[in-house]
């Protein structure tokens, strides 16, 4: 190995729109569901349905495009996309071919190596496939149209990207986008975010791209870092050993770390689109746009600049707020409520991220309200709870978002103000600890540390620290 | 002009269509072809220079659903039609190895 | 007269006025349509039960004052590629013969909200493929007038059935003629709306660009019922056109003063019979003497919209079709050893040859690196045969002309030739590329006694015109619906079995 070798990459994104309905007809596009039960004659591809088309589809694809700077095509059409495979219930998909409805954007990326742009080619609107699942026992498979017609925009790059951390960092752009913009929830393992990876390598310094594979079954960022590698690799070993890379499609295997070929003979890969005959064309006008833009939600880099000033954070507590559209909804919704950033962004960047982190879970996952964090705040403020007992109250409010006042009245874990139990307890625990009340009287401030520990432990954690530690030193002081 | 159709084509048309000809239908589909092809031809001595392609006869635009959900209920008929199914789903051969 | 002459409006009024019950109509349909099928074979399926039943439930709507419109009570039938809930819809191929619907076309919904009783589904060329119904799986549909010759097609079963009082008036759908050149072929009325009119929701797929529903009836004012009842604005299907006035019966005026009248002399030279040619211009005289101005003018390009059309058509037909696959509804294969194998296996069994010459037509010219040679061309003349009916159209009021070249032809004298099959659709084929309304109408008989069929061509959403043009003609010429001779009652000179004793049974109750 003499020679330095660039990769190439540009990707295919697929992102499912978070519409209630289906791209062309009236079917819920909620995931799960009992197979089959989310369909109608539309989605099932049943002779003589016809599709119709879903307004808000338009809009979410419009909006998508305006964040990522394309140029909006305001005369686009669908087409057919026609290749047989049983997911596909008509053996045509309703595709963007000819006058895709966004074209000629570009996204922002930051990687270890600095900022570049990722430009967009294309962006597309279609309908997705249904779902199939294979049966080992009988050599079948099943299919489930639940998802046939879920509306997805597939966002087509330039080969821009030259590292799998690039990819990373683009497919994260384009996830904070969609979010942002509350077109899609992205969630890589339900597959409402995919990607398809056009990889080829070149010799470091020619201008020519070489021969390039598409990938297509990657679902994890993990597993789209690995299939960059492993392709890579295979693409270098091909030309140093002089031999020719294939153009085709491989289908990445995640546990085998390997990608294999998927060429058939019955696989023509020649998909005749033409101009679908059943769908009128749509118009899109400057008023139309200019709607759009006006009801799109602040992106991240408006957000972070109002967060610095408006709430006086720092900004890193606001980059790491900012970075998925949940937290930042909470973190909004909750300062609103409370009045108390600072302390809503501890909260939000300290606890609940660690517990995200023991679940394995996404922001988009989180579920306790806005409201019952902010009574958990100023149920610590108040010197209700001190911040030991707040911590175990706020995993109930994580996982089951109590209510955090009920929840430390029935449970007996207010904190213990009463002056008359506490300076039985301080007396108590003086009296066990000749040492080190001693050592406190000899100037070592340390020992009182012990003697907090100990009234807080006989306390059960109730009591306020404060107004222990200010009554064991008037104490000490006798 | 005349067009010749190859047996190739003929072949790799059965892909794209997925139909599977007999050699006999195979002859009677090129020789059709390469006829109906001739005729089609004939739309050269047009001078379409400069004309849109037609696809709709008729300049209706955005024609759009609501986003509001109207979920059916006919999984048992619809299931009913099929060849192969199972109590929830359609069954077909095997589609990857 | 007995039931089965009259027209669906005469029938309508006197079940409203209670001289005649909607189970009389419906049985006296069933009957003879019993009685017809095993010569003309116009139905798919026979669904008398069905009939029936629903024939007591509009009773019982029409006793209550729920269902007080003209077409209430009246017995039709529904070409076999409108789905019906629960229904066989076949399309008349092997592939869908098992196939019942989970829903219900559009158009049928609203001839059953008008109550009219669906007396079952006629037989087709196989997928509106066709210009005689004989590439039906079902077998061939008879000519009324002639059981040697073709009905025509592709609506041949929803024409022939209404020539023959097998219902009292029926749905056909009609790509490139299906509706007109049957209905001239079978001497009944039929008529092609503007694209758009009538919703496709429902209507099993050809050629989706050209594809419309219409009437086939006994007179003109039949065919203004039915379309009224026909038209609407659809949400279920983009293509629908939502239309100011659909009171299509207002036209039934006996009145073509000052009406312009186009005849292209594209239309009447070389290929023409002469009996076709010489009652079209009789016709045209008739309404000349009404008062319409008449002349001729060159429509142009006449000769290019075949190919255009059957590259159109077979491309979009080749998408359409690729749904039947033996996945989800109809035929499977019985031993395949793979998935693609099973693809190739049903659709190669499942379909019959006209249609797979048309799958294979379209999928070759939608192909890489043809698309732009056949099918974008195509779409460009297309976009210059609207352009010539659009300049037509600046001078006339409408086009006038035959619906076919010849009188139907005998049965088997049409399949062995396909182009030249194809070119019996050179008068209606571009009325359907231009989204035009056309309907054929009955001018006379040649010496065969095969029926001819005048076209009238509108403007879009000129129907009315054309319904004013064709009822003038009618009054004039006082002509009224002619059953085929050999079911005639009075003159008892049937020609086959097939009428016979259903013509003694309808003298009786005469």
């Amino acid at each position: 190995m003499t020679k330095q070798y660039e990769t190439v990459i540009g990707l295919e994104v697929h992102i499912e729109l978070a519409t209630k309905t289906k791209i062309f007809c009236g079917c819920s596009t909620e995931f799960g569901g009992a197979p089959n039960t989310h369909t109608c004659p539309v989605c099932t591809g049943m002779p003589g349905s016809l599709p119709v088309l879903n307004k808000q589809v338009v809009e979410y694809a419009m909006a998508l495009g305006l964040a990522a700077n394309c140029k909006i095509t305001q005369v686009c059409k669908f087409d057919r996309k026609n290749y047989f495979y049983p997911d596909n219930p008509q053996n045509y998909q309703i595709s963007q071919l000819y006058l895709p409805i966004a074209r000629d954007g570009y996204v922002e990326i930051e990687t270890g190596t600095g900022k570049k742009k990722v430009r967009i080619h294309e962006m597309h609107m279609e309908e997705d496939a249904g779902k199939l699942i294979h049966d080992e026992w009988d050599d079948t498979s099943m299919v489930d149209y639940n998802r046939s017609g879920v509306p997805l925009v597939e966002i087509v790059s330039e080969p821009d990207m030259r590292s799998a951390d690039e990819v990373i960092a683009y497919l994260e752009k384009l996830r904070m986008i969609a979010q942002y913009l509350g077109v899609s929830d992205c969630k890589l393992q339900e597959g409402s975010m995919r990607a398809d990876v056009n990889l080829s390598v070149r010799e470091a310094g020619t201008e020519e791209f070489g021969t390039r594979t598409e990938m297509k079954n990657l679902n994890s960022f993990k597993a789209i870092a690995h299939a960059i590698e492993g392709e890579r690799e295979r693409q270098i070993e091909l030309l140093e050993a002089g031999k020719e890379v294939v153009q085709e499609t491989r289908r990445w295997d995640d546990n085998k770390e390997h990608s294999y070929a998927m060429r058939s003979k019955e696989d023509a890969q020649d998909y005749r689109y033409f101009p679908e005959p059943d769908l009128v064309p749509i118009v899109i006008s400057d008023e139309w746009i200019a709607q759009v833009k006006a009801r799109q939600p602040e992106l991240r880099t408006e957000k972070l600049e109002r967060y610095k000033k408006e709430f006086d954070i720092p900004q890193y507590d606001a980059e790491i707020i900012t970075e998925s559209k949940k937290m930042a909804d909470l973190f909004e919704a909750t300062t609103e409520i409370c009045g108390k950033p600072k302390k809503v962004a501890n909260w939000l960047m300290v606890e609940t991220f660690r517990l995200m982190k023991d679940h394995g879970m996404e922001a988009e996952d989180l579920t306790f309200s806005p409201a019952n964090l902010a009574k958990l705040i100023d149920l610590v403020d108040a010197g209700t709870i001190n911040s030991s007992v707040a911590k175990k109250v706020f995993e109930k409010v994580f996982a089951e978002d109590v209510d955090p006042e009920k929840y430390v009245e029935e449970n007996g874990l207010k904190m213990v103000n009463d002056e008359g139990a506490l300076r039985e307890t301080i007396e108590k625990v003086i009296e066990a600890n000749p040492q080190a009340v001693a050592d406190y009287k000899g100037g070592k401030e340390k020992a009182l540390g012990a003697l907090m520990g100990q009234t807080m432990r006989a306390m059960k954690g109730k009591a306020n620290p404060g107004i222990v530690s200010q009554m064991l030193r008037e104490m000490l002081q006798e | 002009m005349a067009n010749r159709i190859s047996d190739e084509t003929i072949e790799y048309v059965g892909i794209l269509a997925k139909l599977e000809l007999s050699d006999s239908e195979k002859e009677a589909a090129k020789a059709d072809m390469e006829k109906m092809l001739d005729y089609i031809d004939t739309l050269n001595e047009l001078d379409t220079t400069g004309i849109e392609p037609m696809s709709h006869v008729f300049d209706v635009s955005n024609v759009f659903r609501e986003d509001i959900v109207t979920n059916g209920d006919d999984r048992e008929e619809m299931l009913a039609n099929a060849p192969q199914h199972t109590e929830d789903s359609f069954k077909v051969p095997r589609t990857i190895g | 007269m007995g039931i089965l002459d009259l027209t669906a409006l005469e029938l309508g009024q006197k079940i409203q006025k209670k001289e005649i019950s909607v189970r009389e109509a419906a049985e006296a349909a069933l009957e003879r349509a019993q009685a017809a099928e095993p010569v003309i074979n116009s139905y798919v399926t026979l669904d008398p039960e069905g009939a029936l039943s629903q024939a007591d439930e509009i009773q019982r709507k029409i006793d209550a004052g729920e269902l007080t419109g003209p077409l209430a009570g009246v017995p039709v039938a529904v070409k076999d590629n409108m789905c019906i809930r629960g229904q066989l819809t076949t399309c008349s191929s092997k592939i869908l013969s098992n196939f019942k619907p989970v829903y219900t076309a559009q158009a049928v919904i609203n001839m059953k909200n008008a109550g009219a009783v669906i007396l079952g589904k006629t037989n087709m060329d196989e997928f509106a493929m066709g210009s005689t119904t004989e590439t039906s799986y079902y077998g061939p549909t008879k000519n009324p007038h002639n059981t040697a010759h073709v009905p025509g097609g592709s609506s041949g079963g929803s024409c022939a059935a209404v020539a023959a009082q097998e219902c009292f008036g029926a749905l056909g759908s009609d790509t490139g003629g299906s509706i007109r050149q049957p209905s001239s072929f079978c001497g009944v009325v039929g008529m092609k709306p503007t694209y758009g009119t009538v919703s496709r929701y429902g209507l099993v797929a050809y050629g989706s660009s050209l594809d419309q529903i219409g009437p086939i009836t006994k007179d003109v004012s039949d065919c203004a019922a039915f379309l009224e009842v026909l038209a609407s604005h659809d949400p279920k299907d983009s293509t629908s056109i939502r239309r100011e006035d659909c009171r299509f019966m207002e036209a039934l005026a006996d009145d073509v003063k000052g009406m312009k009248i186009g005849i292209p002399r594209d239309y009447m030279g070389e290929g023409l019979d002469g009996e076709v040619k010489k009652a079209v211009m009789d016709a045209a005289k008739v309404l000349e003497e009404k008062g319409a101005v008449v002349e001729e003018f060159d429509l142009g390009l006449v000769k290019y919209a075949i190919p255009a059309y059957y590259t159109i058509a077979s491309a979009e037909a080749s998408s359409n079709l690729e749904r039947f696959d033996g996945v989800k509804y109809g035929y499977r294969t019985a031993e395949y050893e793979d998935l693609h194998n099973m693809y190739k296996k049903t659709r190669s069994e499942g379909f019959g040859a006209e249609v797979k010459r048309r799958i294979m037509l379209g999928s070759f010219v939608l192909s890489s690196g043809y698309y732009d040679a056949y099918y974008l061309k195509a779409l460009r003349v297309k976009a210059l045969i609207k352009k010539a009916f659009d300049s037509a159209f600046e001078k006339y009021d409408m086009i006038l002309g035959p619906a076919a070249p010849t009188t139907a032809p005998e049965l088997g004298s049409s399949l062995s030739d396909p182009l030249k099959m194809y070119l019996g659709d050179i008068y209606t084929i571009s009325v359907n590329l231009a989204g035009l309304p056309g309907m054929s109408v009955p001018v006379g008989k040649d010496s065969k006694g095969l029926p001819i069929g005048m076209q009238l061509i509108g403007n879009v959403f000129q129907e009315k015109k054309l319904l004013r043009a064709a009822y003038t003609y009618e009054c004039a010429t006082e002509k009224q619906f002619e059953r085929p001779a050999h079911l005639s009652g009075e003159d008892g000179q049937g020609t086959d079995g097939a009428g016979q004793s259903e013509t003694a049974k309808e003298a009786h109750q005469a």
